[in-house]
């Protein structure tokens, strides 16, 4: 990579980027949501853009999220290309009929004759002190409707990568970010490039355990990979980047190698991105694992507001670390 | 805010215009009837919600749009449908789940969809494609190719939040769209006054948009009160409400017969025999000697066999291989 590629920026400022650069290279391209103009977003994620594109092209919206996603399926039918900016994660329920029955159903029913390219960016993740209803990571929701693509970038290069690819896409591409990763800092190459959906990255070779990891969970496993060095324990951290499409082949291949899985999602487990994963390794690889394979989440409780409650719902570096330890048979 | 009156007192629409619309109306009865006989004959899988009764509103409105404008419709949408320029043939081998259907049998009788025609989808749920409709007027308006969108649906749509949102930002962001309402009396098995509260048109006018009432039955009447919303909207002028009174003769879907229990025949015989728009155009067709009646016979005998032919295509048409379940998830 030339110099000017190790440059580092936030996961917010790869995310604007990725936005502002699509708006410049398709004018189709369109920003919908609440106080996503001059406000930026209450993240400021959206910061300058509507200096640079206007109001035509940076839309505040009422808080309607059922009427601005509605608007944006109708949209992405007829020749636009929006971005809808859902405040909160927990707010997708608003959306639901939207996204599930119309955006993620048009082409199929149509017989493949219209299609719906429009990205839907939020946000996921605990720990922000916001309790209950502005904390939940539900995008197993979305990842459980065929018709739905599913991003889940857990670095500043991975956001900028997977949103522009997300934005091209002729498909409805839900993109969650979390929310407490925005200042996280990160390379990120000046030049153009993109990344395609579907692809899992590998984030840290190693050969006794694998982590599977998605969006924060990442760091979070990265961090237990230093600590589970230190024991001894070399552990792979795979990130699949999208839930759909899943890159089923990468998972199943480190599993075979590792032969001992912890799938850490930060969303509920029950039912969730973990049971599938867990699923698709377990099947995929069930004659190489030498332990069942574990899988780490959200309590299956409301998120708290009190600090120390909040804490204790989501999986940490040290949770990680003894869950893995356990799992290799070294405590 | 206007109020056309039951009859319009003009005359000013021209005699192609009007035998245009006569023959429109003629073939959605003639397309129903037959539905209603592939249904009974179990030869239709699935629902069958016919739009006889109704022929007025579609025909009225969709006479005053452009091939290129677009549409969203119903549960009940044939008549939308082929009131925007679909073909008989291909609509029926869709009803039937045929692969030479609009949406390759997928879709079937309630999400037929063509983008030829400017039809972006026939919707089951009820006010699911307000939003749609809305973000292909925001499309238009932001790309200025001049076409506006019309929103069909029932009265039972009144219920759903949805409408409220999107009516809001149609006419905060001023986007060519009409919103028709037709009030058919019943949601389902429920007269509408018991689910609706205050006046219909007072939804719209608190917004802001352009409102009329129209008597759903007298073509004539919708297509003047359609197209002054229709051209206000494309001038950039903002959206338009249409209220059309009128009445569906059958059941709620080919099966639902046993209707007295929530309204009395005497109330279907009353809008059959008085109220029927076919008979009323007829009428007015040969009062203003713009046709006579063999000229009329020989239209309806031309559209019977066109039908009947339409019919014969669907029945004897393949149904699509069973690889296509799997085509067109994702475009
Ligand atoms: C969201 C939703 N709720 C309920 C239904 C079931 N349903 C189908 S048609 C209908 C009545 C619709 O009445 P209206 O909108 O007036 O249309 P009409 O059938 O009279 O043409 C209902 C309740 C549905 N399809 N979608």
């Amino acid at each position: 990579m030339p110099e000017v590629a190790q440059r580092e920026v936030t996961f917010a400022q790869a995310i604007r980027e990725a936005l502002a650069e699509e708006m410049r290279r398709d004018a189709t391209v369109c920003i919908l949501g609440e106080d996503v103009a001059e406000a930026g977003t209450p993240f400021k994620v959206l910061s300058g853009l509507v200096e640079e594109f206007g109001k035509d092209r940076v839309l505040d919206t009422p808080i309607s999220e059922a009427g601005f996603t509605g608007m944006a399926v109708g949209a992405a039918m007829t020749g636009l290309r929006p971005v809808v900016d859902i405040m909160f994660g927990d707010f997708i329920t608003l959306t639901m009929d939207q996204m599930v029955n119309q955006a993620a159903k048009v082409h199929y029913m149509s017989g493949g004759r219209w299609k719906v390219p429009m990205v839907m960016r939020t946000t996921l993740g605990a720990t922000r002190r916001s309790a209950a209803q502005h904390s939940q990571s539900l995008h197993a929701w979305f990842s459980h409707v065929p018709g739905l693509k599913v991003v889940l970038p857990s670095t500043p290069y991975d956001a900028k990568g997977l949103l522009k690819t997300a934005i091209r896409d002729e498909n409805p591409v839900v993109f969650f970010e979390d929310k407490m990763m925005y200042k996280l800092k990160g390379p990120v190459p000046t030049e153009e490039y993109t990344i395609p959906l579907g692809v899992a990255d590998i984030k840290r070779e190693g050969n006794d355990i694998t982590l599977v990891a998605t969006s924060s969970m990442v760091q979070v496993a990265l961090g237990a990979s230093t600590l589970l060095e230190k024991a001894g324990i070399s552990a792979e951290v795979i990130d699949p980047r999208t839930t759909w499409p899943l890159d089923e082949k990468t998972l199943i291949d480190s599993a075979k190698k590792t032969s001992r899985v912890i799938v850490i999602d930060e969303g509920y487990g029950r039912y969730g991105v973990t049971a599938e994963i867990a699923s698709v390794i377990a099947e995929g690889a069930f004659y190489d694992l030498d332990a069942p394979v574990k899988r780490m989440g959200a309590m299956h409780v409301p998120i708290p507001f009190s600090p120390p409650l909040e804490d204790a719902t989501v999986p940490t570096e040290n949770s990680v670390f003894e869950a893995a330890r356990a799992l290799c048979n070294r405590n | 805010m206007t109020i056309i009156t039951e009859r319009s007192k003009t005359t000013t629409t021209k005699a192609e215009q009007a035998l245009r619309m006569y023959r429109q109306m003629l073939a959605i009865r003639l397309f129903e009837e037959r539905v209603n006989d592939l249904y009974t004959r179990a030869l239709m899988p699935g629902l069958a919600h016919l739009y006889i009764g109704e022929e007025a509103v579609a025909v009225g409105v969709c006479e005053a749009l452009h091939k290129d404008d677009y549409i969203t419709s119903t549960h009940r949408g044939h008549g939308h449908c082929l009131a925007k320029g679909a073909s008989p043939d291909r609509m029926f081998a869709e009803l039937l789940g045929k692969e030479a259907g609009y949406c390759r049998g997928k879709g079937g009788s309630m999400h037929i969809a063509d983008p030829a025609t400017g039809n972006l989808g026939a919707n089951a749920i009820v006010a699911g494609s307000v939003g749609i409709a809305t973000g292909a007027a925001f499309a238009a308006q932001r790309l200025g190719n001049g076409r506006v969108a019309v929103c069909f649906f029932g009265e039972g749509a009144l219920g759903q939040g949805s409408l409220y949102e999107v009516m809001n930002l149609a006419q905060l962001f001023k986007l060519p769209v009409i919103y028709v309402c037709e009030n058919n009396l019943y949601t389902e098995y429920t007269h509408f006054s018991e689910t609706t509260a205050g006046e219909i048109l007072n939804r719209a006018t608190a917004f802001g948009l352009e409102a009329a009432m129209v008597d759903g039955q007298d073509v004539r009447a919708v297509h003047e009160a359609g197209s002054r919303l229709i051209e206000r909207a494309r001038r950039g002028e903002g959206p338009g409400f249409l209220l059309a009174n009128t009445y569906r003769y059958t059941g709620h879907h080919v099966g639902d017969i046993a209707r007295e229990y929530y309204r009395p025949k005497a109330e279907e015989q009353e809008w059959k025999m008085d109220r029927d728009p076919i008979k009323n155009l007829t009428k007015w067709l040969l009062e203003q000697k713009l046709a006579d009646s063999v000229q009329l016979s020989a239209m309806e005998s031309e559209l019977t066999a066109e039908m009947d032919k339409a019919v014969e295509f669907a029945v004897t048409a393949p149904y699509p291989s069973p690889e296509e379940v799997e085509q067109d998830v994702y475009a």
